[in-house]
């Protein structure tokens, strides 16, 4: 077992105990809290796969934008800050469903790789990420710009009562 | 590296995050199972990016992310608009198309 195992099933365990905790615990900002964990020891993966400008970004984008809109959501709704009990549905058709779900997953997944070994090229920095987005992927890089700014319209739109009611005068 | 532990992870964390969607009722912690759902595909395909010695998979996932940020601000947007009018969070709540 290499270091790069060893951090992996580390990283893994948080991560995979951060989400169970995300989906079992009854405190809503809580459940904000520990999935913070689990993003960032996801970033910590991505680290270990040598994706650098992937962990960085998802630290930027999911830990530091992601999680603070939820929680200022969490407020905004007023959602109750102690426990609260009615959080759940009935519990077991979501689990016999996901847990088939995942076990189809996990088999399909492990009969593609066998627990086979690949030899890793060397991890590519920003600039070859930097490059391989605007040349091969600026296309889809331009359209995402486009959608970034519905989306920017479309939650003014929806978020402000007045402005609807304006128009329908 | 053997990918089978990580695309094992990625579909553990897949599982995690479709059972939250299906057992719990606030659509804020829905949200947040919903992000989890999305990271473990992004944990897939930088795996496969990794497996395979190309940029794809990571580049996808970039794109995967800036979808999700995108997601969650007008997500949020409407569940603020159903709090002013329902005043309520959860989901089960949320059954007419128009009130």
């Amino acid at each position: 077992m290499t270091t790069a195992d060893v951090l992996m099933l580390a990283l893994g365990a948080v991560a995979v105990g951060a989400a169970a905790a995300v989906v079992t615990t009854r405190q809503i900002v809580r459940a904000g809290l520990w999935l913070v964990v689990a993003l960032g020891s996801l970033a910590g993966l991505y680290l270990v796969l040598s994706a650098e400008l992937v962990a960085w970004v998802q630290v930027l984008i999911y830990v530091g934008a992601v999680v603070v809109l939820l929680l200022f959501a969490v407020m905004l709704t007023r959602a109750p800050i102690g426990v609260s009990e009615d959080l759940d549905r009935s519990r077991w058709p979501g689990l016999l469903i996901g847990g088939g779900a995942g076990l189809g997953l996990a088999a399909l997944l492990i009969d593609a790789y066998q627990w086979s070994t690949v030899d890793l090229a060397d991890g590519a920095g920003a600039e070859e990420v930097g490059a391989a987005i605007f040349r091969s992927w600026v296309l889809p890089f331009e359209v995402l710009s486009v959608l970034l700014l519905a989306a920017l319209v479309g939650a003014i739109v929806i978020s402000r009562p007045d402005v609807s009611a304006r128009v329908g005068r | 590296m053997e990918p089978g532990y990580y695309v094992v992870l990625a579909a553990v964390l897949f599982t995690i995050g479709a059972v939250g969607v299906l057992i719990r009722r606030n659509a804020i912690v829905l949200f947040m199972c919903i992000e989890l759902m999305l990271n473990a595909g992004n944990l897939a395909l930088v795996t496969f990016s990794r497996i395979n010695g190309t940029l794809d998979g990571q580049i996808m996932a970039f794109f995967v992310m800036v979808v999700a940020a995108a997601e969650v601000v007008i997500g949020l947007a409407i569940i603020m608009s159903i709090f002013r009018t329902r005043r309520s969070a959860s989901v089960d709540d949320a059954n007419l198309l128009k009130y």
